[in-house]
């Protein structure tokens, strides 16, 4: 079926988030409102050391004298923090020892967001924790990756357990008063992952995260830690979904990446959050700080598909500090409706030889809005440096926006930037082209988005690649004008 | 196969097409010619259903079939095909992708399952000896970057794997070099049989050497103004369009 416009109109109004269910679990759910007692009942709460407890008051005192940014291209109703509960857990206890002692309800959550923890540990050999709302639930196949000296456990496991290393790298790349956001987070922060890779250590499996916020009236503020130690490579993958609710939720999360000397770090995210209804209400607010540091010969590279929140403010970045370090940004970021993204990346170049790769393809429908916003910056001491960026456009209809903010700035005359920018349309004619051959326009639409996306689609993992394809043809659906 | 009755088609409120009649048989090969603005691109486009086109009289059938209401993919999977005067590019979609896309949306509508990669990958290397056409064409991204001829290649290409019934030429020998057009008119004799029909849509005889058409047929101001043999299409060489005018 080809479709007139008034049709795809209204097969997109009806167009459901597919991630939409609530679960009914029992929560253990702190009242609303940001103050210092909440800060140390969450601390007491998850029995951390008095210099965790510290760590979080600091941060929060940072945070009271900040203003929540506004230079960004998006538009919302700023949040109000005090009206969100910072801390939310599925009752029962909160760490199981095998599946069988996990709530069922909880169980059937994962079936329906497509994580069948036992198919994935048998077909894909993914090892995987799942943070909801804000407290881990399962991290399955620990043992296997016990053998190898990695660690790969929920954070508040990690200070538990681990706090010297915890203390050696928590805030190192991202100081708790780097932005209003991450002040925030490093204040209130309830869970989020841990991974250590040992010296030397290949992981044999990818890593994977899933993010689900489930109660209302709760904001996710997760932290995720990843150490390569020296010559360690670790591929790690993030999902994230949300139940569809008319109320903002506000997810702001914290992710560092530290990669020591010839230590490679694969990072990639498919994030679906809830993008809110037809008519713009609902959604999550996405305000994510994620950042890497980059010691001598390392890499780190981050691969992100985009395709939910109502709006995301979100730049993955590299310090490339070690001589000959490379860092890489792959995005797909898609918006629909109402939805307004602003996500890019900042690669800082301040060794030799270092060298970093932006390649980001934003594609608009609807009546939303998408911005690159990326910056290169060359030191005064780097020699060398290198940056190749790309940036790609593509609209689709005549009411969404995209816009490319790139910065560069360069303090060394021996670097090499190089920036591109396209944007372009889904042609009429592309369609009748593809409608011609037989293939209908759903279908042409998928076909042209996912040859646009190529480039970043192939730096997925295989398993994620499909998944990521699967998300872009939903989020897309009917969306031609 | 393919009769149209009493064809009428505006653009914007501009009437290109103004009462074609056509009866093409399985296993003919028909010629419209005309000069150019006579409606040969129209004519096409509107018998493979581009909703650009109005059609405001008469109808269209395939096979007895009334196409009208029909989106140009449901005209597809009854056997239509519509080699493009200007193939578009879609970047970062191969060739290979492409037609395999096409081939299992045409399959799917007839309730077949999808082809089996080695039957796809048999059929690509038969059809794509058959062309001339070389493996790395294959996984290039559609159009893009191609010459003029690989375009037109890639059309009796996709022609050739996708077995129409009814295979519409136009304008394919435009941008064509003499061994090009050796290649392609090749290619649409290998594919003419006795259960499908050819009509091929041209400006110059050219092509008519190489492709022979059953009968010839002169569209002019919308109207098919004189049919004939091969040999009509020779003598509109010979002494070009302007005697035709004065018929219309």
């Amino acid at each position: 079926m080809a479709y007139t416009e008034e049709e795809l109109k209204k097969e997109l109004e009806t167009k459901e988030y597919e991630y939409g269910f609530y679960t009914d679990i029992e929560s253990d759910t702190f009242p609303v409102g940001l103050n210092e007692d909440i800060i140390r009942k969450i601390s007491e709460k998850k029995g951390e050391p008095e210099w965790m407890t510290e760590w979080r008051l600091e941060a929060f005192s940072s945070f009271k004298k900040m203003v929540e940014p506004d230079w960004s291209n998006v538009k919302y109703k700023k949040p109000d923090l005090q009206k969100i509960s910072y801390y939310s857990a599925p009752k029962q206890k909160p760490k199981y020892n095998s599946l069988e002692e996990v709530d069922p309800e909880l169980l059937k959550t994962f079936d329906k967001l497509g994580i069948s923890i036992d198919e994935q540990k048998k077909l894909s050999g993914v090892a995987v924790d799942i943070v909801m709302d804000s407290v881990s639930v399962a991290t399955t196949f620990r043992e296997t990756l016990a053998k190898k000296g990695i660690i790969f456990c929920s954070i508040s496991e990690a200070i538990q357990k681990h706090p010297e290393l915890v203390k050696k790298y928590i805030g190192t790349v991202i100081p708790p008063r780097d932005n209003y956001y991450s002040a925030l987070n490093s204040a209130v922060f309830t869970d989020g992952s841990f991974c250590y890779i040992p010296k030397g250590v290949r992981c044999p499996m990818e890593l994977s995260t899933y993010f689900r916020i489930n109660q209302a009236g709760t904001g996710q503020f997760e932290r995720t830690l990843v150490i390569a130690d020296k010559q360690s490579y670790v591929s790690y993958l993030e999902g994230c979904t949300a139940p569809s609710r008319d109320e903002n939720q506000l997810h702001a999360a914290v992710v560092e990446l530290i990669a020591l000397d010839d230590a490679e770090i694969k990072y990639s995210t498919v994030q679906n959050w809830f993008p809110g209804d037809k008519n713009g209400k609902g959604g999550v607010f996405n305000f994510v700080t994620k950042r890497g540091l980059c010691h001598n010969r390392s890499k780190i590279s981050w691969t992100q598909v985009e395709t939910g929140s109502a709006v995301t403010w979100k730049y993955p970045s590299c310090v490339l500090k070690g001589d000959n370090s490379i860092g890489e940004f792959y995005s797909i970021a898609v918006t629909n409706n109402f939805q307004q993204a602003d996500t890019g990346t900042k690669m800082v170049h301040l060794g030799n030889n270092t060298r970093s790769t932006i390649i980001s393809k934003g594609i608009s429908a609807g009546k939303s809005q998408n911005s690159y916003r990326g910056l290169v910056k060359v030191g005064s001491r780097a020699k060398n440096a290198r940056n190749f960026s790309q940036c790609d456009s593509l609209l689709m209809g005549n009411n969404c926006g995209a816009h490319t903010f790139p910065y560069i700035e360069a303090k060394n005359n021996s670097a090499q930037v190089e920036h591109e920018a396209t944007t372009s349309k889904i042609g009429e004619d592309q369609i009748f082209y593809c409608n011609q051959r037989g293939i209908d326009t759903e279908k042409a639409i998928a076909l042209i988005v996912n040859g646009f996306s190529k480039e970043v689609l192939n730096k997925l993992p295989m398993e994620f690649a499909v998944e990521a394809q699967k998300l872009l043809e939903i989020s897309l659906e009917g969306s031609v004008g | 196969m393919l009769t149209i009755e009493n064809l009428h088609a505006e653009v914007e409120g501009r009437t290109i097409l103004n009462g074609i009649d056509l009866n093409v048989k399985a296993g003919e090969v028909h010629a419209i010619m005309g000069p150019n603005g006579s409606g040969k691109s129209t004519l096409s486009s509107v018998i493979a259903g581009n909703e650009d086109y109005d059609v405001t009289q008469g109808k269209i059938l395939l096979k007895g079939k009334d196409l009208s209401g029909l989106d140009p993919e449901e005209r597809a999977h009854l056997g239509i095909f519509l080699s493009f005067q200007y193939p578009v590019e879609i970047p970062g979609v191969t060739v290979t992708n492409f037609i395999k896309t096409a081939i299992n949306a045409n399959r799917k509508a007839q309730g077949l399952s999808d082809l089996g990669a080695s039957e796809l990958l048999k059929k690509i290397r038969e059809k794509s000896t058959l062309l001339d056409i070389d493996s790395k064409f294959l996984s290039r991204s559609l159009n893009e970057g191609f010459s003029g001829g690989e375009k037109k290649r890639n059309e009796i290409f996709q022609m050739a794997m996708l077995e129409p019934t009814l295979a519409i030429l136009d304008e394919t020998d435009s941008g064509l070099d003499i061994d090009a057009l050796k290649i392609v008119a090749n290619g649409v004799n290998k594919f003419k049989a006795k259960e499908n029909a050819v009509v091929v849509i041209t400006h110059y005889q050219r092509l008519l050497e190489y492709i022979v058409p059953d009968f010839v047929h002169v569209l002019f101001g919308g109207k098919i103004v004189k049919s004939g043999t091969k040999e009509l299409a020779h003598e509109l060489e010979a002494k070009g369009y302007d005697w035709i005018k004065e018929l219309a």
